[in-house]
């Protein structure tokens, strides 16, 4: 009896792996099949990775992908190390509405933050129309641009707003676990708080700042729906060109987009977890 | 030595309205020991940390060498800490941790302008090494902190805080977190290294032993006021009030009147004792040492009592004694079972004679004795689980 019930355990297991996991692996093996067709295999080739880097749009994806990831990253790490600092030293109350509110955007669906922030940067472009008119109208010194447009800079900032609560939440465990002490006895030996900050606090949440980097990129790289709303038509990453291939003759290059893409955010999320797991180890070894 | 190096003058401290140091006049003198003594909450670790720079006090001046300091940060102080829980820095190694604050470029100003001064590394090394010879910590130089023992820690956190050549050195309950024998280790330990180098010592304590053992000086706090300042021996011997006559040791304290000078009258019968310079016939408070007393036959004695419990402490019988309703705490080393009749004497110098004050008929009864034990045990947890949350 309980034999059996260990058997059905593993089969069920085995099943829902494989329905997790069978269609990535199919598109992986389909991406070195040596043909057009996606259902037969005709043998090993790399001529659809070759392919990708000879294709201009799927290059400037990718440099617009890792810019845009690169950029938001940075700037979310810093923004949202500052923001962590500052909820820390709030009361606890305030605090942990601050938390809350932080949660929010990372359990919302990922179209409405993209529909609002679309919606947000049309209001103020048309804004930015009438000031730019009016600014234009009574000076002559500097011209302002009287239309702007979706493009880079939204996606960026789209991105930044969306990365930043996951800095935060990776940092603020790490200023918990801190002594608060440590800000004192810095500045205790003579560091200003600056100082004191650069010294003594930083060392100690870096990990939780590193986590945090990791976490937004992979974040950024993976994103297609809320860049989708906010890239306008002068920017696009890669998820977005290959939810524009699919809508047209489907290429095999795909597979061979898709498996890199996979890969990556897979790597990256192995090294987060990897990490994770040694800094629990080491603060067990604290604790001792 | 006896130089005034720090003063508070008429300090008061606040926090949301509530007044945590009440109207705090004290000084603080060149190259002594200095405790800080009372119960969590009296006010000693806000001072401390007001001497440190880090709260500015709500009204009063602190001066360092006659100089107004209020607004001077703590970086800036000639004043090093060593904190509660040491808060060594875990990613820096021990070597490191005592080096920090002499790595700290400090602007000099000299000859009009100011500049940017930077200990050699040289000096640095060899500041270090001395001071960590000092703790007795040599060879540990590259030690991790996480591979330290907690008085290993506390060695280096008193090293770190030394290596700056402080004029004051402040320690805020710094053997709380050790064990009884290594805090015995670490009392003397301290003691030495202040009488090495010659600086002031400011200690903040709860534990009344630790106080009487290490002070030249000690403070005694309650409720944001000082109850008393004195040497140890004046501290216990004369005991200003009820409150530090129960929380420096035991003591019996008893309602009295003063008849004159050099009799009192309790239990209804006069007793000589040392006192003078109070109003005929003011009531007052008689504290008697539970070690003081001597027990002799019920015949011979000039109070006769019943014992109630015993106890036994290792050196004394904790013997509880009941005088007509009252009971007593009286420690000897004679065994007297429960249920026995005893007399007891008292000698004039056994009798200590206070004013009455605001702390009268609050403590000095031992007709509820194990429930206090409790209580003082639920005292240091309590404090404990407070310093958790800071």
């Amino acid at each position: 009896m309980k034999k059996n019930a260990s058997w059905l355990n593993r089969f069920f297991m085995v099943l829902v792996f494989l329905f997790l996991y069978a269609p990535i692996f199919v598109l992986i093996v389909f991406s070195f099949n040596d043909s057009q067709s996606r259902t037969v295999w005709q043998g090993f080739t790399l001529r659809w990775y070759a392919e990708l880097f000879r294709d201009r749009q799927i290059m400037s994806a990718l440099s617009t992908t890792l810019l845009v990831s690169l950029l938001a990253t940075l700037i979310a790490t810093a923004a949202g190390t500052m923001a962590a600092l500052g909820f820390f030293n709030m009361r606890k109350r305030w605090r942990g509405v601050c938390m809350t509110v932080n949660s929010i955007p990372m359990t919302n669906a990922d179209i409405v933050t993209g529909v609002s922030l679309c919606l947000l940067f049309v209001a103020f472009f048309g804004g930015w129309e009438a000031f730019a008119g009016w600014c234009n109208g009574v000076q002559g010194l500097i011209r302002l641009p009287s239309r702007l447009h979706m493009g880079f800079g939204t996606l960026l900032i789209a991105h930044i707003t969306f990365n930043i609560p996951y800095v935060i939440l990776n940092v603020m465990p790490k200023l918990r676990q801190m002594d608060k002490n440590l800000i004192d006895a810095a500045q205790d030996l003579g560091c200003t708080w600056m100082q004191a900050f650069w010294k003594v606090v930083l060392p100690e949440i870096k990990p939780g700042i590193v986590s945090g980097a990791l976490i937004a990129f992979t974040m950024s790289v993976d994103d297609f729906i809320i860049s989708y709303f906010t890239a306008g038509s002068s920017a696009s990453t890669l998820a977005m060109v290959v939810y524009g291939m699919t809508k047209r003759r489907i290429s095999p290059k795909i597979n061979a987009i898709s498996s890199l893409l996979f890969i990556t955010v897979l790597t990256l999320l192995i090294i987060v977890n990897v990490r994770e797991a040694r800094m629990e180890k080491q603060a067990a070894r604290r604790r001792l | 030595m006896s130089k005034k190096l720090i003063s508070l003058a008429d300090c008061c401290m606040a926090f949301d309205g509530e007044l945590v140091l009440d109207h705090i006049n004290l000084y603080f003198n060149d190259s002594e020991f200095l405790t800080l003594l009372g119960p969590s909450g009296c006010g000693k670790t806000t001072t401390l940390r007001i001497i440190g720079g880090f709260l500015t006090p709500t009204s009063g001046e602190v001066l360092f060498d006659g100089v107004r300091i209020n607004d001077i940060p703590p970086n800036l102080r000639q004043v090093n800490t060593v904190f509660q829980r040491y808060a060594l820095f875990p990613h820096l190694n021990v070597f490191e941790n005592v080096a920090f604050g002499l790595r700290i470029p400090r602007t000099e100003s000299g000859g009009g302008r100011k500049r940017k001064v930077k200990i050699p590394e040289s000096e640095i090394r060899q500041r270090v090494l001395e001071m960590l010879d000092v703790v007795s910590l040599k060879g540990f130089e590259n030690r991790r902190i996480t591979e330290l023992s907690g008085g290993q820690q506390q060695r280096v956190a008193i090293a770190r805080a030394l290596v700056n050549r402080p004029k004051v050195l402040l320690l805020d309950e710094p053997l709380g977190a050790l064990d009884l024998r290594l805090r015995k280790d670490m009392q003397s330990e301290l003691k030495r290294i202040q009488q090495q180098l010659g600086i002031t010592f400011i200690y903040v304590t709860h534990d009344q032993e630790e106080a009487l053992a290490m002070s030249d000086t000690i403070v005694v706090m309650d409720q944001g006021r000082i109850q008393q300042i004195g040497a140890p021996e004046d501290i216990y011997n004369e005991p200003k009030n009820a409150f530090v006559a129960d929380f420096i040791g035991e003591s019996n304290i008893l309602d009295g009147v003063m008849h004159e000078d050099y009799v009192v009258e309790f239990f209804n019968r006069k007793f000589k004792c040392l006192d003078r310079g109070f109003a005929p016939m003011e009531p007052v408070d008689v504290v008697i040492r539970p070690e003081d007393v001597d027990i002799v036959p019920p015949e011979k004695g000039q109070l006769r009592g019943t014992v109630t419990s015993v106890t036994f402490k290792g050196v004394h019988y904790d013997t509880i004694v009941d005088f007509k309703g009252f009971k007593w705490l009286i420690q000897t080393t004679d065994f007297h079972p429960e249920g026995e009749t005893i007399g007891i004497i008292l000698n004039p110098d056994d009798i200590h004679i206070m004013h009455k004050s605001a702390y009268s008929g609050m403590f000095g009864d031992y007709s509820s004795y194990s429930e206090e034990y409790d209580d003082l045990e639920d005292v240091s947890l309590l404090e404990e689980g407070v310093g958790d949350e800071e």
